[in-house]
């Protein structure tokens, strides 16, 4: 099968019986070991992977039932734990753990005879916004190995982009799933807060995180989310709210869509060929029957500091439970009590950004700051999701960038966290708002970056987003490009 | 702005050397400064949001199902007895 086929087009090959999955299981093993260099991945499940593949092509072959995804090769983030295969978040503290328990999401993965195929590298607890971050070495990005893919889902998106695998599993708490599939030029969907469950994510800001698909088209996006998402007894803010056919609901024109463009998303700080490509997007959307209507975010200045102090203090709670006691790595040197077993292991044990987040988080909830800081973030955030409840007042979905920049090159912002902080102006909004946001290709700037557009929906309207950006998708060509290829 | 970055590192159980103390209490300095722009809102009447979407805590059955083996979670522990998690003396 070509390296870029669909997940679509190999459930139809699988079906017809032109392949079977343990081909394209080895096939995907193959690429991801010629691969190396793009440093995507932190662990192949070889064993596991093929022993499934086969049981699926049994049972296909047989006439049974098989699942919605049954026998298509995916990758599933390591910030995501897997039972028997090991599971590190990107982090030292974790070298070595094998869970003792599955994800929801990739117990619905199983269910839906999906083949994981292994772990994917990420900035270490999913802090960082290149990739860089991850203690077991950086991503690269497959169109220009000198650059970054993007983060915290860096190895995803990159394994996806690079054909090493059709489908992936990233998490996004302020951006970690559209920031990436922008800059290697994937789809990349973060579902609204609570459709999909957080069992099996580990924490890293609970009132944000979210599991989401990755692909290279729409459709396969539509297709893993609905895999995905659902309630789960395991997580008690997973949505009740019935599941949509996302992938049934594709398909259509965009007349009398009303898309918002958000003046301050084009604003002073944005790369004038990532604003010009965006722009002709719009324009696209135009051509295709859609409404461009102006509308304002007024507080969105606001967000990247109110993000960075709910956040991290999430996070230095969440990370409170890495104490070197049940599980992740214990210091060797000789303690004085169990305080100093904490601080030593826990020193070890974490890289730079983690430390330096912990700390900020850990400030903003000490005793006599707890007001200034987490309260009024939280305060703040609430006039950020007034903002989105009065722009879907007057359209249907926003339409922005996804991230000010393209994918810049290794090492050139990582001494600057705040500079890091500040290029996730965009996608910050909407995730502190609780909306959903897809990530999908809308061009490349003169380098040959591909550049990424962001469709944003209110609350629960993943079906609404997937559909304009397919219909998006189906008039233009740039999904069709491929980083290696001729003219790429 | 000057924080004292000892008092918040112990806080947060984590211990830094003298390098690292001085650069993370710098950086930190420069984001709460950055920070500090959310002082310029007024949010006197403005309530906190802690929940995204309005859930109700969802109710079910309190039944017993797949439980995690205790020797599979203990096997990744860094030291314990066969029964318990074991850490140094404490008192």
């Amino acid at each position: 099968m070509n390296t870029f086929a669909t997940a679509g087009e190999l459930l139809a090959a699988l079906d017809a019986g032109e392949v079977t999955s343990v081909a394209l299981t080895e096939a995907a093993l193959a690429r991801a070991r010629a691969g190396a260099e793009l440093g995507a991945w932190l662990h192949l499940a070889e064993e596991q992977a093929l022993t499934r593949a086969a049981d699926v092509d049994r049972r296909r072959a047989a006439g049974e039932p098989v699942g919605a995804l049954a026998g298509v090769p995916i990758g599933v983030k390591d910030q995501i734990v897997t039972r028997g295969i090991p599971t590190t978040a990107g982090s030292k503290m974790l070298a070595g753990w094998v869970p003792p328990y599955d994800a929801t999401v990739v117990e619905r993965l199983h269910a839906a005879d999906a083949i994981v195929v292994g772990k994917l590298n990420q900035d270490e607890f999913a802090m960082g916004s290149s990739n860089e971050r991850s203690a077991f070495g950086p991503v690269r990005n497959p169109w220009d190995p000198s650059r970054v893919p993007g983060g915290s889902s860096g190895g995803s998106a990159a394994a996806v982009a690079a054909g090493h695998v059709p489908l992936a599993l990233g998490t996004d708490t302020g951006g970690s799933i559209r920031q990436p599939a922008s800059f290697c030029g994937v789809v990349g969907l973060k579902p609204t807060y609570g459709r999909v469950s957080r069992y099996g994510a580990i924490a890293f800001a609970s009132s944000l995180d979210q599991i989401g698909p990755f692909g290279r088209t729409v459709a396969d996006v539509a297709r893993l989310m609905g895999v995905l998402a659902g309630p789960d007894d395991h997580d008690s803010t997973a949505l009740r709210s019935p599941v949509p056919d996302y992938l049934a609901g594709l398909g259509g024109d965009l007349a009398g869509l009303r898309v918002g463009v958000p003046e301050e998303y084009f604003v002073a700080g944005i790369d004038p060929e990532v604003e010009a490509t965006v722009r002709a997007a719009l324009a696209q959307l135009e051509a295709q029957g859609a409404t461009l209507v102006p509308v304002s975010l007024p507080h969105t200045p606001y967000a990247v500091a109110t993000y960075y102090i709910l956040a991290t203090a999430e996070a230095s709670s969440n990370l409170a439970r890495y104490d070197g006691v049940r599980f992740g790595h214990r210091t060797a040197e000789r303690v004085s009590d169990v305080a100093d077993l904490y601080a030593k292991s826990r020193a070890e044990g974490f890289g730079d950004e983690v430390k330096r987040r912990i700390i900020l988080g850990t400030y903003a909830l000490s005793s006599g700051y707890y007001d200034a800081y987490y309260l009024k973030a939280q305060k703040v955030r609430t006039l950020l999701r007034r903002d989105f409840e009065a722009a879907f007042a007057a359209c249907d979905v926003l339409a922005t960038p996804v991230s000010p920049v393209t994918a810049f090159r290794l090492g050139e912002r990582v001494d600057d966290p705040l500079q890091m902080y500040l290029a996730d102006i965009f996608t910050i909004p909407s995730s502190l708002a609780g909306n959903t946001s897809v990530s999908v290709p809308c061009g490349f700037d003169g380098a040959g970056l591909p550049v990424g557009l962001q469709l944003i929906g209110p609350p629960l309207e993943e079906g609404r987003v997937l559909r304009v950006a397919h219909a998006y998708e189906q008039a233009t060509a740039w999904h069709r490009r491929h980083p290696g290829e001729e003219g790429a | 702005m000057e924080i004292d970055i000892r008092h918040v590192a112990r806080l947060a159980r984590l211990e830094l050397d003298a390098a690292e103390a001085a650069r993370l209490g710098a950086q930190l300095g420069q984001i709460l400064d950055y920070v500090a722009q959310l002082d310029g809102l007024d949010t006197a009447d403005v309530p906190p949001t802690t929940h995204v979407l309005p859930v109700a805590t969802p109710w079910r059955e309190d039944a017993v199902t797949a439980r995690i083996d205790r020797e599979e979670v203990l096997a990744a522990a860094p030291e314990h007895d066969g029964e318990a998690f074991a850490v140094p003396k404490v008192v």
